[in-house]
């Protein structure tokens, strides 16, 4: 859901521009130093979800999983989610440079609020009630995404309106493959590694954590020893 | 895709990214950068149809001047989302104005196909400019250059990893993958792909996450403190300062020229 350079109005694009801005600072403030190289491998991973292409009756859609994004990195998927997009703009040509804080605010924004939203109840210890919301936070940041994208044409000109609401519905069923394929990924997180969704910790906090762990365990095998 | 950043192009920076015979290639990737932005802002400003062209024109004639392979950066450029080929489309027939034809008992109105070419061709216009601008560059060149025009060390850093762990974990996913094929899996409109896909992803990210573990400790043990060095050769010479202040003035003089048009007819 690329929007293109020169289809925006300008306010809309320093609007955009603005709001992605601000998301970046506040995610990046939320990213120590020693967070960078996991949140980095997070953000690749995000990157490859859109090289994913998965069957949407006679035609394919690539995955986006900004959902998922938001529940394991929190207000670290902007700049996450931003770097993906920024690569994707000079080495594919998706999208363009002007357009970029808008399309920025367009996926991360509601990565952002699904993983607020559903972080608590993902981190249920019943793997099948996890993913019933994982499923959910995956659907509601697409259903979002669409609806900020149609904001974002309908703030640029009344003629951009039918449009609007067209992508709005057409989008429908990429929704429920989104909640479909982020309900089935949250189930087996859950079952394999439930620490990614800990509602108390991010990825990121995670990887240190258990890093200490496993210094700490050295340790005492060298005393041991 | 992803060979863009894989292992046939090193990720070094020695080579500085860029291929020492094309023209393009030759100057300051920071000018580069700017210059790139710059005419993305230009460009979007423009009213006119025939200033428009004269902006895509210029970007063609500076791909020329790239050693980028010729039909694939075209392609590059004229992909769109299907859903914007869609709104151009539908411009005519929902932009008041003189009628010109109809289809569908739905009048197409001029004013409406002139604003649909227009975007279209400044869409174009400027990826064609960054693609022939900035994609001759390797990723660790553009992150360096962001760099030195001062953009968050963080996010540089972060873009630094991610660059460098996308092709690892496409990689990653084409094994997995491969894994699935082997077991007769096939993609079709059914819940099994669905949730097949679902559990594909989930490994990645678990696998990931592990990857990062792993690299965090190495990165430790071999004495990170939570900065990078960066070292490069970036030097800004008198031709770069030229075509610098060249490339302002042709593009002010474009939006200006748009602008007088647009006042006086």
């Amino acid at each position: 859901m690329h929007i293109v350079d020169g289809a925006l109005a300008p306010e809309v694009l320093i609007g955009g521009g603005v709001l992605a801005v601000a998301g970046l600072g506040l995610g990046l403030r939320k990213l120590p130093i020693d967070k960078i190289p996991a949140t980095g491998v997070l953000s690749a991973t995000f990157f490859v979800a859109s090289l994913i292409h998965v069957p949407v009756g006679p035609s394919s859609v690539h995955l986006i999983m900004s959902g998922l994004a938001g529940l394991v990195l929190g207000w670290t998927a902007f700049p996450a989610l931003f770097v993906g997009l920024l690569l994707q703009a000079i080495f594919f040509g998706f999208g363009g440079l002007t357009v970029l804080g808008v399309n920025t605010v367009n996926i991360a924004l509601p990565a952002v609020i699904a993983g607020f939203l559903f972080r608590g109840l993902v981190s249920n210890t019943n793997p099948k009630v996890a993913a019933i919301w994982g499923g959910c936070a995956g659907a509601l940041s697409i259903a979002l995404t669409t609806l900020f994208v149609a904001i974002s044409l309908t703030l640029s000109g009344q003629a951009f309106v039918p449009a609007a609401k067209l992508v709005f519905f057409a989008h429908i069923p990429i929704m429920v493959v989104e909640g479909l394929v982020s309900a089935a990924a949250v189930f087996l997180i859950s079952k394999v590694k439930p620490a990614l969704l800990n509602a108390n910790g991010q990825a990121g906090e995670y990887v240190s954590q258990n890093s200490a762990m496993v210094t700490t365990r050295q340790a005492n095998e060298a005393n041991n020893g | 895709m992803s060979h863009l950043f894989g292992h046939d192009q090193p990720l070094s920076v020695k080579d500085n990214g860029f291929n020492p015979r094309s023209f393009v290639g030759s100057f300051d990737p920071r000018v580069r950068v700017v210059a790139a932005g710059l005419f993305a802002v230009m460009v979007v400003a423009l009213q006119q149809i025939e200033f428009a062209l004269i902006a895509f024109a210029i970007a063609l004639g500076t791909m020329f001047l790239t050693d980028l392979p010729l039909r694939l950066t075209l392609k590059r450029m004229a992909a769109m989302d299907g859903f914007i080929i869609v709104m151009l489309v539908m411009l005519p027939f929902t932009t008041p104005g003189t009628p010109m034809f109809s289809m569908f008992g739905a009048d197409a109105s001029k004013e409406g196909l002139l604003h649909a070419v227009l975007i279209g061709i400044r869409a174009n216009a400027v990826v064609l400019m960054m693609l022939s601008l900035l994609s001759g560059l390797t990723p660790v060149t553009l992150g360096h250059t962001l760099y030195r025009l001062r953009c968050p060390a963080a996010l540089v850093h972060l873009m630094m990893f991610t660059v460098r762990y996308i092709s690892v974990l496409h990689d990653e996913y084409h094994r997995l993958r491969m894994a699935m094929k082997l077991r007769g899996f096939k993609a079709r409109n059914t819940i099994h792909t669905y949730r097949s896909f679902g559990y594909l992803f989930g490994m990645l990210l678990v696998r990931s996450l592990e990857r990062a573990e792993r690299v965090l400790e190495a990165m430790k043990l071999r004495g990170f403190s939570g900065h990078f060095p960066m070292i490069d050769h970036l030097v800004f010479r008198r031709r770069d300062a030229a075509l610098g202040a060249g490339f302002v003035v042709l593009i002010v003089l474009l939006v200006l020229m748009d602008r007088v048009y647009v006042f006086t007819y």
